[in-house]
């Protein structure tokens, strides 16, 4: 076999004979899974040591600093550092946390966001597990994340790590909606929840040409669980101090760290995965190895806007976090799942070139589009005009209860 | 006895274990954190079915929406964790016994049943054979889009009860 067409399966054929020349061929697959299982942890463990020196360092350049760049060559070696320094620290559990649930739930943060990785493909050959309900799987350790959080908070028995939350179940759950519903988008046009299936029906035309309303939603909602900003609420350090993590120290409060920079770049793999055609790029037929540099570039792209919207947005409010969900997020992704049903099926008997498929369904996405775009801009400007009438009719000591009808954004 | 069957007993025993803890424990954010192993567990014999499906619904569904929501409910009840009374009434031998008496009654009931093996694998596509039977007028049509209705109705129902009044 070739090595760099088939570079894991080759390193399997060797340890499956390796192990086989002493042990019973059961034990060898025993053990074989758990060397894959342990490949895959260990990429997403490692990963997040250079994740989080890379989005110091652009979020500095983007905010006119330096950041890190005395430890190691520019500063490489600055979150070694970090987490020597982290596993040194005093290792604090509260006197009225609630121990076992106050411990468990950074584990289960981390969990969460690593067993994601099981089933995201780096190339046609290179991928922890094909499950055929991977996109359903997805959603399922996702939410544990959320679990995760709101133990870590309630267990720390302090009234800003519950507060923190309270606010993630506001906002976790809620944008769990949309996120399921743009999932079910490439889902819908690939004919499988396979992650594998899903890449490999975007050979000629990558879905967010198909879809790219599905793929905006999914990006959203996708940085709003990961509780960055301009979603931060969670966590804000202006309002509630730390959040849900306030209590935590150490490791501990590292591994809720690692789970978010892990969480966002997990985001710009989906987006990748799903949207951007995965591994898919020239010559991947002949060197599959190559895959991996394009799903890794474009894994990196999502990443840094994920960073981009992190350095220059501002935190978003409560209740325009929760309008923007339900009143705006929930309907454009239902009638975009609907409509790319119809349409999809609609279209099936002409027997299209996939570039005939994505013309009709990009067709359908801008009308969907343009639809809720100008509802929403006709809804502003009638509270707008209202508003403008209520100011103009009352004399300025009144100012107050128009004030309170639309409040001002915050500072 | 082969691995399956080893994995079946030590799944069965961690549900009943977490099943147990969730009625006796003290503490009903800990009896919650149990409903979710045990939950967790039947995710588990799902996938030693070769259900994968069954299984991702299940932590999705049953871990993801239904015990946040358990937990959520129990933070935002008032003095829930003061409660220090006992946890059972002078009527608990009563309930014991008609517990018991349900449980002899099914596995007597279930001892006697012969349930048909198959000895063909697992198909493939079980995934595909589903959605199409739920979509098919021959098959599950109508009780899905029942189920559809009931619970739109059921939405709807809620967000008109927890209107505002204007």
């Amino acid at each position: 076999m070739d090595f760099f067409s088939d570079p894991i399966g080759a390193v399997r054929t060797l340890l499956e004979n390796l192990l086989n020349s002493f042990l019973p061929a059961a034990v060898t697959e025993a053990l074989l899974v758990i060397v894959g299982v342990i490949v895959v942890a260990s990429f997403g463990l490692i990963l997040p040591l250079f994740l989080i020196w890379a989005e110091r360092r652009l979020v500095a350049r983007m905010q006119d600093r330096v950041g890190p760049n005395r430890v190691g060559p520019e500063g490489l070696l600055q979150t070694i550092a970090d987490a020597i320094k982290l596993l040194i620290k005093e290792d604090i559990t509260p006197l009225g946390a609630d121990k076992v649930v106050y411990n468990i739930a950074p584990i289960l943060a981390v969990i969460s966001v690593l067993t994601m990785w099981a089933v995201i493909p780096f190339a046609i050959n290179i991928a922890g597990a094909d499950l055929n309900v991977a996109a359903l799987y997805i959603v399922s350790v996702g939410s544990l994340g959320t679990l995760a959080i709101m133990l870590g908070g309630w267990a720390s028995n302090n009234k800003y790590a519950l507060l923190g939350a309270f606010r993630t179940v506001a906002q976790l759950v809620c944008y769990e909606v949309p996120l399921i519903l743009s999932i079910i988008v490439p889902v819908l046009l690939a004919r499988s929840m396979s992650m594998q299936a899903i890449v490999d029906q975007q050979k000629d035309v990558w879905f967010i040409f198909m879809a790219p309303i599905a793929a905006l939603i999914f990006f959203i909602t996708s940085v709003a669980e990961t509780g960055r900003a301009p979603f931060d609420l969670l966590e804000a350090e202006s309002e509630i101090v730390a959040g849900f993590h306030i209590e935590y120290t150490g490791m501990k409060f590292g591994m809720f760290f690692v789970a978010e920079f892990l969480h966002a770049f997990t985001v710009g793999a989906l987006t990748a995965t799903l949207f951007f055609g995965g591994w898919q790029g020239p010559g991947v037929e002949q060197y599959p190895v190559l895959g991996v540099a394009y799903f890794m570039a474009k894994a990196f792209l999502g990443y840094f806007l994920v960073i981009l919207i992190r350095a220059t947005l501002p935190r978003i409010r409560i209740d325009h976090m929760l309008d923007l969900n339900w009143k705006f997020l929930v309907p454009v992704s239902l009638a975009a799942v609907l409509v790319t049903a119809l349409v999809d099926k609609a279209i099936e008997p002409l027997n299209l070139l996939p570039i005939g498929r994505a013309i009709f369904l990009f067709g359908s996405n801008v009308v969907v589009g343009w639809i809720a775009l100008s509802l929403v801009s006709r809804a502003a400007r009638r509270l707008r005009q209202e508003d403008e009438a209520k100011r103009g009719g009352e004399a300025p000591h009144d100012a107050e209860a128009a004030h309170d009808a639309h409040p001002a954004p915050a500072h | 006895m082969d691995g399956l069957q080893i994995a079946f007993l030590v799944t069965a025993a961690v549900i009943l274990a977490a099943a147990l803890q969730v009625v006796t424990a003290r503490n009903l954010v800990h009896a919650a954190l149990w409903l979710i192993v045990a939950l967790f567990g039947m995710a588990v014999l799902f996938v030693l079915l070769e259900a994968g499906f069954l299984a991702a619904v299940q932590v999705v569904v049953y871990i993801g929406a239904i015990s946040i929501l358990i937990i959520f409910a129990i933070m935002l009840t008032r003095r829930v964790m003061q409660d220090t009374g006992p946890q059972t009434n002078s009527q608990w031998w009563l309930a014991a016994l008609i517990a018991l008496g349900t449980f002899a009654a099914i596995f007597l009931t279930l001892s006697q049943v012969r349930f048909p093996q198959a000895n063909a694998p697992v198909p493939e596509s079980s995934l595909a054979t589903l959605g199409f039977d739920l979509v098919s007028p021959d098959h599950y049509v109508v009780p899905l889009v029942v189920v559809g209705v009931l619970l739109a109705a059921g939405m709807i129902g809620s967000i008109a009860i927890a209107k505002d009044k204007e």
